[in-house]
């Protein structure tokens, strides 16, 4: 070997046993990170625990999930009132945002002319930029008086007036309430949903459209006979997500549901979320046994998070195993 | 070495804003009700003085709070600690300001002033006994005005709050019923109506709700040009908010007996007396790790009682008399620092 190739060997040597360090400096690194990961969500478990834990024991798991007294003054705590406005002001969202959001996915990638796809697809996303603050701010002060004077004495009027469903639009038009609350949140979660049903809407082979097409179907039906179900699983995905987003938001929410710690049946009244509750009392309520109940409100909260993904997650897989077949 | 370079001068340049920073300021919070008056003393003062001081409005539940974990140098309530709890928190209070609450309403057509409203009513309309604007029960305290038949939203503060604390210790003395189903704290169980987070989240709210009702601090009241309505005394008498009257409600309270300075003003009588009015606290503790710091706060505040009458009265709240003013300064002598000895001096501007 002449001392040309033995240097050149050596230096791809060394290389070689630096790359082998770096390999496990490498795989150790990340391990170690996903372990922070975990500990931290462990951490976070372990503390909402421990502070929900007087609450929780002096008036008992079942009984506070069922209650719906919040009574500072005589420290009596219930948090059905909170749980109530955050499942309810989030299936608001989900119903109105999902059909929008699916009707603009549809548009965008089937019938929108291409000039105007690039725009549209991006003044959609800008929503999802809009700090929620912002989203709060303009719900107060433009939507609420808005849909005080417009939208909610035409509801009161029209299904107001149906016996039986007639006690859901009931009540003076307030304005701020969990109707206002909830359309709030469908637009919040609109840019979710719509970037994920149109992302995976592409993905469906034009050969599949187009041999439905030739077959004589009309566009609708191809969309829901040939797009969806192809797209069935990346749409599920999108949908849990916006629900995700749904049911943590604070800032936006506080602003416009009228922080009445009650359950109407009307959903033109005001009414309370978890993290509503919290962003609102958290900072001054005095007394172990009400910052305790606040903490058990987030663990609450916590659980219904990770009830939701783990049926979300559930879905996914039935799907895939449909797929599969 | 460039970079090098301008890492040092940035640390550097850090560590001097730090430095003079940390030199000149105290902090405090708590109360949104006296918040404006509180803003106004600290800017003329940082004018004068260059101290800064720096007060974060978040009510009063969370100044308790935050003073009972010693991460501020004084606490605002507009709630009085009772005796005990003072004593076994080990923590003094004195009230720099008087202030009177005021009920708006947002009713289209109706001015400043127009409507006049009593005790027992507002009670009843916040307990959901009372729900349209045209009720014979506010028709009758107002003949002659054209009320339309508007639902009444009725608007509270969703956080805890000392002026919360006022309204509803005056409605529990007025009502009965109040003080049975509801009864008085700075956070209540409210049976009808929105919240809304401060004294600006309910002006907020009231302003922007048509046929809303709400309870704020006269300042914001003004300053915000809100609809404020009269108000019937216990004597009978219909009177338009402003300092003379709420400086009668403070003309009987006596301050030397009241253990812990202890005094809820509402409902006073006399025939001048506007109703709905109280005092606002400062919280100290009694032991000070830092008796520099404490020092400066009296200073500010001793300051305040003796320079800063014009302010108050200029934003509608009640300054001190001075013979109240000799009584609170007289308090401090319960606050000491590590070796035992008073923090305050008398060393008066």
């Amino acid at each position: 070997m002449t001392a040309e190739t033995a240097g050149v060997a050596r230096i791809s040597l060394a290389k070689g046993r630096a790359g082998a360090i770096g390999d496990v400096v490498f795989r150790a690194l990340t391990f170690l990170f996903a372990l922070l990961v975990l500990l931290i969500l462990g951490g976070v478990i372990v503390s909402l625990v421990a502070g929900a834990w007087p609450a929780l024991r002096t008036f008992g798991f079942f009984s506070f999930v069922t209650s719906s007294v919040w009574n500072p003054v005589t420290e009596q705590f219930g948090a059905l009132a909170p749980i109530y406005g955050t499942l309810v002001t989030s299936a608001i969202a989900m119903l109105v945002g999902i059909p929008v959001a699916f009707g603009v996915a549809v548009f965008i990638t089937e019938i929108c002319p291409i000039w105007l796809k690039r725009p549209l697809a991006t003044m959609i996303e800008l929503l999802a930029a809009i700090p929620s603050i912002i989203y709060g701010i303009w719900g107060l002060f433009v939507f609420a008086p808005f849909v005080q004077q417009y939208i909610q004495p035409a509801i009161i009027g029209t299904f107001g007036q149906i016996p039986g469903i007639g006690m859901l639009f009931a009540g003076p038009p307030l304005g701020i309430g969990i109707l206002t609350a909830g359309f709030i949140l469908a637009i919040m979660v609109l840019p979710f949903i719509s970037s994920i049903m149109r992302d995976v809407f592409e993905t469906v082979p034009p050969m599949l459209k187009e041999s439905a097409y030739g077959l004589g179907a009309t566009r609708s039906e191809v969309v829901w006979r040939v797009v969806l179900p192809f797209t069935r699983i990346g749409v599920l995905g999108g949908v849990m997500l916006g629900l995700g987003r749904a049911l943590g938001e604070t800032m936006a929410v506080t602003f416009v549901i009228g922080n009445a710690h009650r359950i109407s049946a009307s959903i033109l009244q005001p009414g309370t979320t978890i993290s509503a509750s919290l962003a609102n009392e958290f900072t001054e309520a005095f007394g172990d046994l009400y910052r305790s109940s606040l903490i058990a409100l987030g663990f609450i909260l916590f659980i219904i998070t990770f009830i939701v993904l783990a049926i979300a997650k559930m879905m996914l897989l039935r799907l895939q195993k449909q797929a599969g077949n | 070495m460039k970079s090098y370079r301008t890492i040092l001068l940035g640390v550097i340049a850090a560590a001097g804003f730090g430095w003079t920073a940390q030199a000149a300021e105290i902090s405090g919070a708590g109360a949104t009700f006296p918040y404006p008056i509180y803003a106004k003393w600290a800017a003329a003062y940082a004018d004068k003085t260059g101290i800064q001081m720096n007060y974060q409005s978040i009510g009063s539940g969370g100044g308790i709070a935050q003073i009972n974990a010693r991460t501020v140098d004084f606490g605002a309530s507009d709630m009085p600690l009772k005796p005990d709890v003072l004593e076994k928190d080990g923590l003094t209070q004195f009230p720099p300001v008087f202030g009177g609450e005021v009920m708006v309403v947002n009713l289209p057509g109706i001015k400043p002033g127009q409507m006049t409203l009593d005790g027992p009513t507002i009670a009843d309309i916040y307990l959901g006994k009372i729900t349209k604007w045209d009720d014979p029960a506010i028709a009758k305290l107002n003949p002659g005005l054209k009320l339309p038949s508007t639902a009444i939203a009725v608007v509270y503060r969703s956080d805890g709050s000392g002026t919360t604390f006022i309204f509803t210790d005056y409605l529990s003395k007025v009502s009965p019923e109040w003080k049975d189903k509801v009864s008085e704290g700075t956070s209540v169980q409210w049976p009808v109506g929105i919240g809304g987070k401060g004294n600006e989240g309910v002006s907020a709210i009231t302003s922007r709700t048509v046929g809303g009702i709400g309870y704020v601090e006269y300042a914001y009241a003004l300053q915000n040009k809100l609809t404020h309505t009269k108000l019937i005394n216990r004597e009978g008498v219909a009177l338009e908010p402003s300092i003379a009257v709420f400086q009668a409600a403070a003309a009987h309270a006596d301050w030397q007996t009241a253990p812990g300075f202890y005094l809820i003003l509402t409902n006073q009588p006399g025939k001048d007396t506007w109703p709905i009015t109280g005092a606002t606290f400062i919280l100290m503790h009694k032991k000070q790790d830092n008796p520099e710091r404490a020092k400066e706060v009296l200073k500010f505040f001793d300051w305040a009682y003796k320079n800063g009458a014009d302010m108050t009265k200029s934003l509608s709240y009640v300054p001190m008399p001075p013979s109240a003013v000799a009584i609170f300064e007289a308090s401090w002598k319960q606050i000491l620092g590590p070796d035992g000895k008073p923090v305050w001096d008398g060393d008066a501007f």
